[in-house]
């Protein structure tokens, strides 16, 4: 078994080449903004740390989120097309299991929270329960305010970088040896993955967008009988994506 | 590269999904997914829809172009795709498959402008370019002519609208005189049965414009005289004669369109015009272009329809001109840059190829 790996839904672009035991080589690079330029040169240096070719890579394991769209897309798509390149299977990992796994491989025990950024003020969470290096899910993944998650959610243990943006609502930052658990480790959802397809469990790779696209970008209400073509209408929300992708996310 | 190069090119600037393989200048199979049906009830593109749609489109669209194509992708010479311009988020999905095909498969990648993609879509439809070639692309989104000495690394921009797009003019007509979206061809087929019975004004045609925007469109002025004269007859309580005031409106764009593109061929003594572009189907558009450049001496050329609109057939055929020209291929670290100058034919060049022309 020869996994290519890779997530694209925290801070990290991150790949690594797992062999189903062990990670042969794992990289990342911290850019929220540019995973379409970063990813595809980042999986050719992971192959060649891992003296992997790409036509030696039996599966293809990667984060389906939660995470930004416009990033999370990238590496769904990157991992779809280069499976079907190689005409091998693709898996998909919750991006959110793959910190909690973290979590545990550094000694975790107990209850843990799971909080990353979702933009827009909200986070991405779910809660997880650790013990002996393995983690389980103890919620589906969902979006929302820091300030609405319960009291006894909020004052986990958390990994992801909820905590470091909303230190007064998510108090406790877990960073187990000094081991800061802030963004996915392609290396650990690899070894997720590698135990999924040895058990032989489904593990499908829709994203998780936790959000309808028409709550980020609806279409201007028409006024008079003058009011602006689909074209125009296309334009105008054109333009507001263009300005949106300057400033920073460009769909979200 | 002495065989015709097997290329795959990728489209994602919009709302289309399209994938394309072109044997050198030999189509094989254009392949598009549409998300438009998904796009009505929000009444315009939502980018994040058509990004949504393109992830869901991507690998089923690659799968049916090669089936289709009778071609394996271990087949394939080259990868190419749109890297702009575009919106930003669905380029984004193009540009990240494209690099994954380049990676998995080994094989070297074009990042090509949208612009430049159709123009050279012609190359498959009527065989090479001349060098140089005038071209104009009329669509909902773009107005522009271009001088197009090597399609593969040197275009320049001559001229583009400076408010409407000629496609959006014709949806905003339309929708004045009652027609469905979109206009084009509700316009064209109503302005069959008319008369050309309204001098409409010429956008920046007077002398003064002429100097200064000797190349350049302008639609939004011709509109309001459009919604201006319907709303006078209406007010005077007379019945709105549609199809003359479509021919007459049509009249008026093509008037201005054909006749800055012939000026253009001749002021830059290039002896061929290609046409493309949504409103490339235009019939009257068709007709004028090729009388005026008949009576000028110049070669027209204008791909089918469905080569005219957005697709991956386009982006095929630049990548394999950028094969068969030797070009370099671009850096896998090559960016979807939403606002792509047309000037840049090309993106992700190695930083030592410098551009050997002006921009
Ligand atoms: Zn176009």
């Amino acid at each position: 078994m020869r996994i290519l790996a890779m997530d694209t839904a925290t801070s990290a672009i991150t790949v690594a080449v797992h062999d189903g035991e062990a990670v042969l080589a794992a990289r990342s690079t911290i850019d929220a903004r540019r995973h379409t330029e970063l990813l595809a040169p980042l999986i050719l240096e992971t192959l060649a740390a891992a003296s992997t070719t790409a036509d030696e890579v039996t599966h293809v394991a990667v984060g389906t989120g939660p995470g930004p769209f416009t990033g999370l897309r990238v590496g769904l798509v990157t991992a779809q097309t280069f499976a079907h390149a190689r005409g091998i299977s693709v898996h998909g990992v919750c991006s959110l299991d793959a910190l909690a796994a973290a979590a545990a491989q550094q000694g975790h025990e107990g209850d843990l929270l799971v909080a990353t950024d979702a933009r827009r003020k909200e986070v991405y969470w779910a809660r997880y329960r650790c013990a002996a290096g393995q983690s389980s899910a103890l919620d589906e993944p969902t979006v929302t305010k820091p300030a609405d998650l319960p009291d006894g959610v909020r004052t986990l243990p958390t990994a992801g970088r909820g905590a470091g943006l909303y230190p007064e609502l998510l108090p406790h930052a877990l960073a187990p040896g000094g081991v800061d658990l802030l963004d996915v480790d392609a290396g650990v959802l690899a070894g997720v993955a590698a135990a999924g397809i040895t058990a032989g469990r489904k593990m499908p790779i829709e994203p998780l967008y936790l959000r309808r696209p028409d709550a980020v970008a609806a279409a201007p209400e028409p006024k008079s009988s003058l009011r602006p073509s689909p074209r125009q209408q296309q334009r105008d929300l054109r333009r507001a994506a263009e300005r949106e992708a300057r400033g920073g996310e460009a769909t979200q | 590269m002495t065989d015709a190069p097997l290329v795959l090119g990728i489209e994602t600037s919009c709302d289309e999904t399209g994938v394309g393989i072109v044997h050198g200048t030999e189509l094989l199979f254009d392949a598009i997914a549409s998300s438009v049906d998904e796009h009505a009830r929000f009444g315009g593109v939502v980018p994040e829809v058509a990004s949504r749609a393109h992830l869901e489109a991507m690998v089923p669209t690659i799968e049916r172009a090669c089936r289709e194509a009778g071609v394996a992708l271990s087949d394939l010479d080259g990868i190419s795709v749109t890297s702009g311009p575009g919106l930003a988020g669905a380029l984004m999905v193009g540009v990240a498959s494209a690099k994954a095909l380049a990676v998995a498969l080994g094989k070297p990648l074009y990042g090509v402008n949208h612009l430049a993609s159709h123009v050279a879509v012609d190359i498959v439809e009527h065989g090479p370019l001349p060098e140089p070639t005038m071209a104009m692309l009329v669509s909902g989104g773009h107005s522009s002519l271009l001088l197009v000495p090597d399609v593969t690394h040197d275009i320049r921009s001559l001229g583009a609208t400076i408010d409407d797009a000629a496609g959006e003019a014709f949806d905003k007509v339309a929708r004045v005189l009652g027609l469905p979206f979109p206009g084009g061809p509700h316009i064209d087929r109503v302005a069959s049965d008319g008369q050309i019975t309204i001098d409409f004004p010429r956008g920046l045609s007077s002398r003064k414009d002429m100097e200064r925007h000797r190349f350049d469109f302008s639609f939004s002025g011709l509109k309001t005289a459009v919604t201006r004269w319907v709303q006078s007859e209406q007010a005077a309580g007379r019945e709105v004669p549609v199809a003359d005031v479509a021919a007459s409106f049509q009249e008026a764009v093509v008037d201005v369109l054909t006749r800055k593109a012939v000026l253009a061929c001749t002021e830059y003594d290039v002896a061929a015009l290609q046409v493309g572009g949504g409103v490339a189907a235009n019939t009257r558009l068709r007709a004028m272009t090729q009388q005026r450049c008949d009576d000028a001496g110049i070669l027209l050329r204008i791909p089918r329809p469905g080569l005219c609109t957005d697709n991956g057939a386009m982006v095929a055929s630049l990548g394999a001109q950028m094969m068969i020209k030797g070009r370099p291929a671009s850096d896998l670290s090559l960016p979807a840059d939403s606002s792509l100058p047309v000037t840049d034919v090309q993106t992700g060049l190695p930083v030592h190829v410098d551009h050997d022309h002006a921009h």
